[in-house]
């Protein structure tokens, strides 16, 4: 392969290898361990941060103003202003709220959220576990917010966030089955559940250019489902700001709600980064098979700038949608996924399958 | 309230939607009964931001009153003091100059625009489509700019005054209109492309909230939102005041009486006021801004009223004078009391999310319900 300089599995195997000569082996699985979670902590609160930014940038984009430009150049520190605010403030407890659910609700929706992006390759090596079932690990831990979400809304005792979470279990549950059908009919073109097997696969082109028209209509799906899923656009009916007022995160306050927003944020970046991966080739660089040379200069640029550029653009997307189409009512949003997007994915499902095994794809 | 939850049926749920809401537009409380998600019925409770300016108007000369009538539509204050001054004007038996009527015609339209662009603004919100607000907010902007220039307020503008208008108006009024004009006919179909066509708008507001005309009538329910059940209300067209009758222009009607006819007609509306604008504002006479008035205005002993064409209904002014300098009994007829009136009748047996967007196409404005 031509981008081995970039390849971070020499290094990971060097830090593992100097570890080894220095003490125990159980001893070397907890400091790596260690290590892991502390980059992936940081990552994950810098990603946090950097997307609330970007969200009030891109929405003042849409929206004809300015968005934040006080705190620092061009208002980077705004956000960093605003979790000093979060964490300062007062923790309000609800009268006659189920305490103990209260309080481990907004952990539940943020551990969720840690756990899926264990999982992604963010380049070649750059990867904290590899499982051979990379894609049924991130479909099962990616729901595992639900139960947050219902149990924020079930203990707060406020009735606007029993509605809001009723209706986020709903949504979930339902849009679960298109995103984890339209992942299947691209696992049915890979060949593979390793995630790093499914970006090697895409060298000689995205799956998004090579799948022929089941990979169009998966992304699609993919896309909407995965904006459902997230709470986010025009499915935010577990927040729904008009009509209750925040849904299940009503009654939270201070340093929790600022969990439950950085979870939503970081459930767009997972769900844009589980895009940029199977439909954009993750980190794996634009290559058209027979041009040797146009391939080798894309080799050069890094594979994280394109892993991040393939994220942030889908990001751009589900920003986009939010802040440009109004909301659908619960029983319109459920009608959407079950007349429509699942006997199509069904449908897809069997076209994937049937183009594979004609050999139609590249 | 306590006879209200004797009502309710076995697995309903009441859940108070206001005084603090963000989709109240203020701080109107609505009691509702619902089954899941399905609204059972709709109480509202009034009186949050009562002022009683009809109590306070008895101990006001009539001047004064043009002041306090700005404050209960406020996107409408125009409309509402032409309401005033009219029915003082028309106690004395003056006749205003064709000047003042042209501009107080055209300044109303203005106004009437307005408030269709903050409706428009919280329709879109509502509905959580967020950037809709600032398109509309955007806009509302230059028609704030010609008020102030003429009459040095922005919202709320006392700029009538019985016997015609505090001050003529500003010598750029004309061009600024002019250009406004020509500016909004292109902004409008940014307006259309947003909202009006999006596929998830139109599932949300066609077919839901329907009000039948019989209803409409019953209830008094006037303005664009009576329109859009095709009850022929518009009092411009049908008891034509000021430059009224000098000027062509239809009477925007809808027959589904749906939220999504509703809509139409405020968008249709904004259409024919910019048309209405158009034809008056090269014409406007010269002459007197004003015609000389007694310093103390005593009307006349008697009962007057006066009716206006409001931004979301028909405005009326009642007026039992004594021959006093204040009035005896002063009464006002406001639109969105009526049309809130008709919101459990809307509403009953949609989804609490229709409720949001009834409300928004109903378009009240709070301190006008309670006065």
């Amino acid at each position: 392969m031509k981008f081995d300089i970039y390849d971070f599995t020499s290094f990971t195997q060097w830090i593992d290898q100097s570890l080894r000569s220095v003490m125990a082996p159980f001893w070397v699985m907890i400091t790596e361990m260690a290590i892991i979670g502390v980059a992936i902590l940081a990552f994950y609160a810098l990603v946090g941060l950097f997307l609330v930014y970007a969200e009030r940038k891109v929405c003042a984009f849409m929206q004809n103003r300015v968005g934040p430009n006080r705190v620092g150049p061009y208002g980077i520190f705004q956000t960093i202003a605003d979790l000093i605010k979060l964490l300062m403030k007062e923790l309000v407890y609800i009268k006659n709220a189920d305490k103990l659910l209260f309080n481990i609700a907004p952990f539940i929706v943020i551990t969720a959220s840690f756990l899926a992006i264990a999982a992604i390759p963010f380049a070649k090596g750059l990867h904290a576990i590899d499982f051979n079932i990379g894609i049924f690990y991130v479909i099962a831990v990616s729901s595992l917010g639900v139960i947050g979400i219902l149990l924020a809304g079930w203990s707060s005792n406020s009735k606007y966030s029993l509605i809001g979470a009723m209706r986020s279990g709903a949504q979930i549950v339902s849009y679960e089955l298109s995103v984890g059908l339209s992942l299947i009919t691209m696992v049915i073109l890979a060949g593979s559940m390793q995630l790093s097997t499914i970006v090697e696969a895409q060298a000689n082109g995205w799956f998004i250019f090579t799948g022929h028209i089941p990979a169009i209509i998966a992304f699609v799906i993919f896309l909407i489902a995965s904006t459902a899923e997230t709470n986010r656009g025009p499915f935010d009916l577990a927040e729904a700001e008009s009509e209750l007022t925040a849904g299940f995160h009503t009654e939270y306050s201070g340093i929790r709600f600022a969990f439950f927003f950085l979870a939503e944020y970081m459930n767009m970046f997972i769900v844009a980064s589980i895009a940029a991966t199977i439909f954009w080739g993750g980190w794996m660089p634009f290559h058209v098979p027979g041009w040797e040379g146009f391939n080798t200069v894309m080799d050069y640029i890094p594979p994280f700038l394109w892993y991040i550029g393939k994220t942030a653009f889908m990001i751009f997307i589900l920003m986009w949608f939010k802040w440009t189409f109004p909301r659908l009512r619960i029983d319109q949003l459920l009608t959407l996924e079950w007349k429509y997007l699942l006997p199509i994915n069904l449908f897809n499902v069997v076209l994937m399958a049937f183009v594979v095994l004609m050999g139609w794809h590249w | 309230m306590a006879e209200f939850i004797q009502d309710i049926q076995q697995d309903e749920y009441l859940i108070n939607m206001g005084p603090q809401h963000p989709s109240t537009h203020g701080v109107l409380r609505l009691v509702l009964s619902l089954k899941g998600e399905t609204v059972m019925s709709v109480q509202p409770h009034c009186g949050y931001i009562h002022r009683g300016i009809e109590k306070m108007c008895e101990r006001l000369t009539y001047p004064q009153i043009i002041h306090l009538t700005d404050r209960l539509d406020y996107l409408s204050a125009h409309i509402n003091n032409h309401a005033v001054c009219m029915a003082v004007e028309g106690a004395m038996g003056v006749e205003i100059p064709e000047r003042v009527k042209y501009i107080r015609t055209i300044m109303d339209e203005l106004a009437r625009i307005a408030s269709h662009q903050l409706w428009w603004c919280s329709f879109g919100m509502d509905l959580g489509a967020l950037t809709a607000f600032f398109y509309g907010l955007r806009d509302r902007e230059p028609i704030l700019d010609i008020f102030e220039e003429s009459t040095g307020g922005r919202l709320i503008q006392s700029y009538y005054t019985p016997g015609g208008l505090m001050k003529d108006i500003h010598p750029g009024f004309q061009k600024r209109v002019k250009d406004f004009i020509k500016y909004f006919r292109k902004k409008i179909h940014e307006y259309d492309t947003l909202l009006s066509g999006n596929v998830i708008m139109m599932e949300r507001t066609k077919g839901i909230g329907k009000l039948s005309k019989e209803d409409a009538i019953s209830f008094g329910v006037t303005g664009p939102s009576g329109r859009g059940s095709g009850f022929a209300c518009d009092v411009r067209k049908h008891h034509p005041y000021a430059a009224y009758d000098k000027v062509e222009f239809n009477e925007v009607l809808r027959a589904e009486g749906d939220s999504f006819a509703r809509y139409s007609v405020r968008m249709d509306e904004m259409k024919e006021s910019m048309n209405i604008i158009e034809q008056l504002i090269d014409n406007i006479p010269e002459g007197d801004f004003a015609v000389k008035m007694k310093p103390v205005i005593k009307l006349p002993e008697g009962e007057y009223y006066q009716r206006v064409e409001a931004a979301r209904g028909e405005f009326g002014v009642f007026i039992h004078s004594k021959g006093e300098k204040y009035p005896y009994r002063f009464k006002l007829r406001s639109p969105n009391f009526s049309n809130l009136s008709a919101l459990h009748t809307i509403a009953h047996g949609q989804k609490i999310a229709d409720l949001v967007a009834i409300g928004a196409s109903l378009d009240y404005v709070i301190p006008d319900i309670d006065r």
